[in-house]
């Protein structure tokens, strides 16, 4: 039947809304906000799509997903084949479908955007990925035959796993370190339990692990093992360097060494990684939020996972504090809104200047100044300034600084070859991710700076193609031109 | 998992382990440290590397028992198994010829301390240690500092062994008898590594200390380690964890580390009531095994 529909009935279907848990109880819990379409539903969804001859979703989405054919089979019922078609392309579909941009990437590019809602391709996606775990029978792709070749892969976020499973399809022996004792990278320590289940991460471990790829916790590239040694006394062919920008920024402002003065990296780790909301059973302590004022600083995804992580420990008022304006924030829609229905305060035009203490050197409140947007630069991008004498202090007793992160310099400091630029991310050739050094490559936030888990992915994927040239040819051109 | 192959008591609560590391043992050097993870629900926890042995591939760390984590490590007994052990991080000490170096070592830095004397010791420095505790019985690693130094001095707070005194005390009477210093390395609690610090300040006699704040991953991701050197903030797991004793603000890092007292009172608290009930349900391998149906895989 669904088939059968003109193009003008399917954009009379109005787009499905994801069923979400009540904001006023979610706001305590840490279980899933988002709760995932039913099949009727992802069909109906599926239906609005115009099928078009040239789908530019496809060309809006960084690894390239079919999907237009994943749609395809949705709408037909076929949920496991749309799985197997999903895969082809994405290693992690049921992280994705949760944590992507969709807005800015399939979702914006989708024809239906520009007279109607879009199709909801994130929400399909997710459909299709639970469907595929909840039956447990996931659609691996086949291994190809063994090449003898083996690639170590430093880091095992997504930009390390997009890549790990690609090379192994292609036959290729792979190992993956992980400095932490879990893998997974910022889908484990960053993104919390309400909006990434962290079963999900490790059943595509788990994935991975049955496709062939060796995984190894404990071990830090550059400290336990350089990248030397990988190549000359554990005879690894390529390495691929994928450890994030995982180095903290701060704001340089006067007490923030105060106690109850955190990076967003260490919070959301020890409340994520380290499960410190269950002290009970779990020893890494955090700050106990109950009762307590809690701002978080920044206006990205992780300053939003950080403010409704402190709202779920029991914040009584949970601050979400940019110096620009809520249109400027670089945050996903979705989680903005459900920030806001959960109770979160924005405050918008704001900056702290400095973080004030009490006797003991802890945190009791932060100064604040009113910003003001001045005119937009060349790139479109408003400059922001101080209004004089617009200070005041907010009473406070946590804060977050979620205002980005920097490359971690672990792995290039311990390897000279391999060059970076002044702001310390690893320089490439742009299109074979190659480094400076012959059989090393980097993809995903060390080269790119921070940016979101499926660019990681696609910069993956692009250098698994390219790893797989070098392997197979063993040519590696010394004159590319390095972004 | 990482084997314990021997357990030893140095002193009232103060436990010598050495533990299975192969990859470790080949890189480490002195000055680093590892992070340990006991168990699946367990915290990560710095830990100096005090030793290692090349050909049985282990790695030895001294742990004094304060909180919950580190009485949980010195209940470990040979044969047991710690879940995660990572490292070796931080930067190695900084060690070369620089004549005359003094090595302080208080209460269980001493251990800490103990593997810099040795390497300043074979690149043909005079070493001095000065080794100070509480009482006679919290004297660590005597012996082996001893054989690293040319000489050593030993200072009790109560006189009960060496001489009577702290530290401090003996490092004025080497500077005001005319030893002619080079450097100094002080590891100890933080009021005796600052003490150190404004005795050597006004002789302008470099002096380095190792600090110790909270830690969670190691690796430079989360900040928690941050220190005031200099008025510029650092890293200790990966900037350090030794630093110019001139420059370091000792009251930030003491405040700092107080974050947590009172949940690790709690946890503490509940730890020891609890070992009085049941004391081998809380070994570590009990917990280990009571946590691996639920825990995450790991690789050997």
């Amino acid at each position: 039947m669904a088939e059968k529909l003109s193009p003008k009935e399917r954009t009379r279907i109005a787009r499905q809304s994801m069923p979400e848990q009540p904001a006023a109880q979610r706001a305590h819990n840490f279980e899933e906000v988002n709760l995932g379409l039913s099949a009727a539903v992802a069909e109906k969804e599926a239906q609005r799509c115009l099928t078009c001859a040239d789908p530019k979703c496809v060309h809006g989405c960084p690894v390239g997903v079919k999907i237009r054919e994943v749609v395809d089979f949705v709408r037909q019922g076929e949920y496991l084949n749309a799985a197997a078609k999903l895969r082809e392309d994405n290693v992690l579909p049921a992280v994705t479908g949760r944590v992507c941009p969709q807005e800015i990437q399939c979702e914006g590019a989708c024809i239906l955007s520009k007279r109607f809602a879009p199709l909801a391709i994130g929400h399909i996606e997710r459909f299709v990925a639970d469907y595929e775990r909840s039956v447990g029978r996931v659609g691996l792709p086949k291994r190809a035959r063994s090449t003898g070749k083996k690639v170590a892969i430093v880091g095992s976020g997504p930009a390390g796993l997009s890549c790990a499973g690609d090379l192994i399809q292609r036959g290729h022996d792979v190992t993956v370190f992980e400095a932490l004792h879990e893998f997974g990278g910022v889908l484990v320590y960053g993104i919390p339990e309400f909006r990434l289940p962290k079963q999900i991460v490790k059943d595509e471990i788990e994935n991975l692990r049955t496709m062939g790829i060796e995984f190894q916790t404990n071990v830090v590239i550059g400290k336990t093992v350089t990248v030397d040694e990988l190549f000359s006394e554990e005879g690894y062919d390529a390495v691929l360097i994928a450890t994030g920008a995982g180095l903290p920024r701060f704001l340089n402002v006067p007490g923030e060494h105060l106690g109850g003065v955190y990076s967003a990296n260490e919070f959301l780790t020890r409340v994520n990684l380290l499960n410190a909301y269950d002290p009970l059973h779990y020893d890494s302590p955090v700050y106990d939020c109950r009762d307590r004022n809690v701002a978080v600083v920044g206006g990205g995804n992780t300053a939003m996972d950080a403010v409704r992580t402190s709202l779920r420990l029991g914040a009584k008022n949970a601050y979400l504090i940019y110096r620009r304006s809520e249109v400027e924030m670089p945050a996903r829609r979705e989680e903005v809104r459900h920030a806001k229905d959960e109770g979160v305060q924005f405050l918008m035009l704001h900056n702290p200047i400095e973080f004030v203490g009490n006797s003991d050197g802890e945190l009791c409140g932060a100064k604040l100044a009113k910003m003001e947007l001045g005119e937009p630069d060349e790139s479109g991008r408003h400059s922001v300034a101080a209004i004089p004498d617009s200070e005041f202090v907010l009473p406070l007793d946590m804060a977050v600084v979620a205002i980005g992160t920097g490359a971690n310099p672990l792995v290039q400091s311990s390897t000279p070859a391999i060059q970076t630029n002044k702001w310390g991310y690893i320089v490439v050739d742009e299109a074979t991710f190659r480094t400076t050094k012959r059989g090393v490559f980097a993809g995903g936030d060390i080269v790119s700076g921070s940016a979101t888990v499926i660019l990681a992915m696609g910069a993956g994927r692009k250098a698994a193609k390219s790893i797989h040239e070098y392997l197979t040819t063993n040519v590696w051109e010394a004159e590319t031109t390095l972004a | 998992m990482f084997a314990i192959k021997e357990d030893r008591e140095l002193a009232p609560n103060i436990k010598l382990l050495r533990i299975e590391a192969p990859r470790i043992v080949k890189k480490r050097q002195a000055g680093q440290f590892v992070i340990v993870r006991v168990h699946d629900h367990g915290e990560r926890i710095p830990l100096t590397i005090a030793d290692s042995d090349t050909e049985n591939g282990t790695i030895t760390i001294v742990v004094q028992g304060v909180g919950k984590t580190t009485k949980l490590l010195n209940r470990l007994t040979t044969g047991d198994q710690i879940l995660d052990v990572v490292g070796p991080l931080g930067m190695p000490s900084e060690v070369k010829l620089f004549g005359t170096v003094v090595v302080i070592g208080g209460g269980v830095g001493t251990a800490i301390a103990y593997p810099t004397a040795v390497a300043m010791h074979q690149v043909g420095n005079r070493v001095i240690s000065i080794v100070g505790a509480k009482t006679k019985e919290f004297v660590i690693l005597e012996d082996e500092v001893r054989a690293a130094s040319d000489e050593l001095f030993v200072m009790t707070d109560d006189g009960s062994y060496g001489a009577h005194g702290f530290v401090t005390q003996k490092l004025q009477a080497l500077i005001e008898g005319g030893t002619s210093i080079n450097h100094v390395l002080a590891i100890g609690p933080i009021p005796m590594m600052k003490a150190v610090a404004e005795v050597t300040r006004p002789k302008g006699i470099p002096t380095i200390v190792s600090l110790n704040p909270i830690m969670v991953d190691g690796t430079g991701m989360c900040g928690g380690c941050r220190v005031l050197v200099g008025g510029e903030t650092r890293f200790a797991c990966v900037d350090g964890p030794e630093f110019d004793a001139h420059e370091v603000d000792f009251e930030t890092l003491v405040q700092r580390n107080r974050q947590y007292r009172s949940q690790e009172m709690k946890a503490l608290n509940r730890f020891e009531a609890a070992a009085e009930i049941d004391s081998d349900a809380l070994k570590p391998c009990e917990l280990q095994r009571k946590y691996s149906e639920v825990g995450p895989q790991h690789a050997p």
